[in-house]
């Protein structure tokens, strides 16, 4: 198994795609990794592509919570794009509505948002 | 009760049977000659009586559900969809059964003439063989009104569910008639999986058209917006009428996170301007 | 009842709540369940399967394809022999935990799926059955 997912950096921002089944440790190594690069490049936004995730437990719900605040503390925004309606749908169903999370429908529209002021 | 004679007596008196049969029914309260000519009566009759005198020879009289009545029930249930289709109401295909005991009655009382105790025991036997057998195709009635009702209720659904889209990155969803829980998830499905595919931003959730709201659907509408939310797309519910409103109060449904609009025209003027669009009316410039 | 398939896993590593997430996928795309039904049945299997891992100390999932009349179930079964659970209907309240974790897993999985029932004896394990039916 994948042991760490890549972070991509562009001019000011971090972009993740996260196009694996992601066990729990790789979740946390992500939250970790990505905590470390933003204070080490000075990025003000952070980017998580999950189109492709067909689950997200509370589990991997609670790490992208994580990430938006600790990312927050950083000075940097994160957004999280791409969700499938279906991951949404359950989300929801299970109590998780990710309060603290900005989103958007895809990378182009969550780009935008990470640009604006 | 025994049916132990059944089989001999229909062997011996078929031909005469069938005949009182068809005779009976010709004539007695089941009779539709203006559905069904009278040769095609005859061969049904001659045909369930065939089936009817094979699945009787297994001596199993008693459960209608053993295989050696399969052919008999197979052949029931065609000429009851056949007769549903020709205008015959269900108590008249059932007749069609019941009528045959007159007749296969008359032959136990004669074939056993000497021994009227036996007689009474083959005729409850028989009779309450054909009743099972009567019964049957008020199932089988039933079971075709059930299908005909889940596919109107499927495509009910289909047709219920439209999402239309307003302007770029704005779609809408005007409900129309009562939501019970399986259709909200269904519409609000519909709703998420367009919002992906046309890549918008807003999506307006009309309910001018909705009676009622209760509590089931006003969550189901809430969770929608969450969703929708979690997706990356705002919701703006629009058309609450001033009862809706009212109840919604009353069940302490809580909208405060939800944008609403009291009319359609309202919340797409909100999505034009959250989208960054202008409406203005041209002025005629007289010369 | 009948029970059409049945498959046992054992769950005693972190990578095993992937396979149980993967093997319930195959089992609910197979059975022609609708994506948000999938997805639902997916989310409640991988949470069920952390608890069981965590709190269970390790145990078996065990997947079995159901028919009833003409509707077709997917139970899937969470099975340890750990300490067990005191206060059930405490431990399906939400924002309860008594580990680390949001304390989502018991109450959350119960409304994803149709039927839940979870059995549990302090000191000798806890045994929760999920079904959802289409």
């Amino acid at each position: 198994m994948q042991d760490r997912i890549p972070i991509l950096h562009m001019s000011n921002f971090l972009l993740v795609t996260i196009q694996v089944d992601m066990h729990d440790r790789l979740a946390l190594q992500l939250q970790d990794d990505l905590t470390s690069k933003i204070s080490a490049t000075g990025a003000r936004g952070v980017l998580i592509d999950i189109s492709s995730l067909e689950m997200v437990d509370s589990f991997i719900g609670r790490v992208l919570g994580n990430i938006s605040s600790m990312s927050r503390v950083l000075d940097a925004k994160t957004v999280v794009v791409g969700m499938q309606p279906a991951v949404a749908i359950t989300l929801v169903e299970l109590g998780l509505s990710l309060p603290g999370i900005l989103t958007a429908l895809n990378v182009a529209k969550g780009m935008e948002l990470l640009s604006r002021d | 009760m025994s049916t132990i004679r059944l089989p001999e007596i229909l062997q011996k008196a078929k031909a005469q049977i069938l005949e009182e049969w068809v005779k009976q029914q010709m004539s007695g309260a089941g009779a539709r000659a203006d559905l069904i000519k009278d040769g095609e009566l005859r061969k049904q009759s001659e045909e369930f009586l065939n089936n009817f005198q094979r699945s009787a020879q297994s001596g199993e009289t008693e459960n209608i559900q053993l295989p050696a009545w399969a052919p008999t029930l197979e052949l029931i249930a065609d000429l009851t969809r056949q007769r549903e289709r020709m205008g015959f109401s269900p108590s008249e295909t059932a007749l069609f059964i019941f009528s045959l005991k007159e007749p296969l009655l008359a032959q136990v009382r004669a074939e056993l003439k000497k021994d009227p105790e036996a007689a009474i025991e083959e005729s409850m036997g028989i009779s309450a063989l054909l009743d099972k057998l009567g019964l049957y195709t008020t199932e089988i009635y039933q079971a075709s009104r059930e299908e005909v009702i889940r596919r109107q209720q499927e495509e009910l659904l289909e047709l219920s569910t439209p999402v239309v889209k307003m302007w770029d990155g704005i779609v809408a969803l005007p409900l129309i008639g009562t939501l019970d829980s399986a259709r909200t998830s269904v519409v609000m499905e519909s709703l998420l999986q367009r919002i992906v595919e046309t890549g918008s931003e807003i999506a307006i959730i009309d309910i001018t058209g909705v009676p009622t709201v209760d509590t089931l659907v006003a969550q189901h509408l809430l969770k929608t917006v969450a969703a929708a939310r979690l997706m990356g797309a705002d919701c703006i519910i629009s058309g609450i009428r001033p009862q809706i409103a009212q109840t919604m109060v009353h069940l302490a449904i809580d909208l405060s996170a939800v944008t609403t609009k009291a009319t359609m025209a309202e919340a797409l003027k909100t999505a034009l301007a959250r989208t960054g669009h202008r409406v203005v009316k041209d002025v005629v410039l007289k010369a | 009842m009948p029970t059409l398939k049945s498959e046992v896993q054992p769950v005693v590593t972190e990578n095993d709540i992937v396979y149980v997430r993967q093997n319930v996928r195959k089992w609910a795309v197979e059975m022609k369940f609708s994506l948000v039904d999938q997805t639902k049945m997916v989310t409640a299997a991988s949470e069920l399967a952390r608890n069981l891992l965590i709190y269970g100390g390790g145990g078996e999932v065990r997947l079995e394809q159901l028919q009833e009349g003409s509707r077709m179930g997917l139970r899937v079964m969470f099975v340890d022999q750990g300490p067990g659970i005191p206060d059930i209907e405490q431990a399906l309240k939400d924002g309860f935990t008594s580990g680390k974790g949001m304390g989502l897993g018991l109450g959350g999985a119960k409304r994803l799926v149709t039927d839940f029932d979870i059995k549990s004896i302090v000191g000798q394990g806890t045994s929760i059955t999920t079904t959802k039916w289409r």
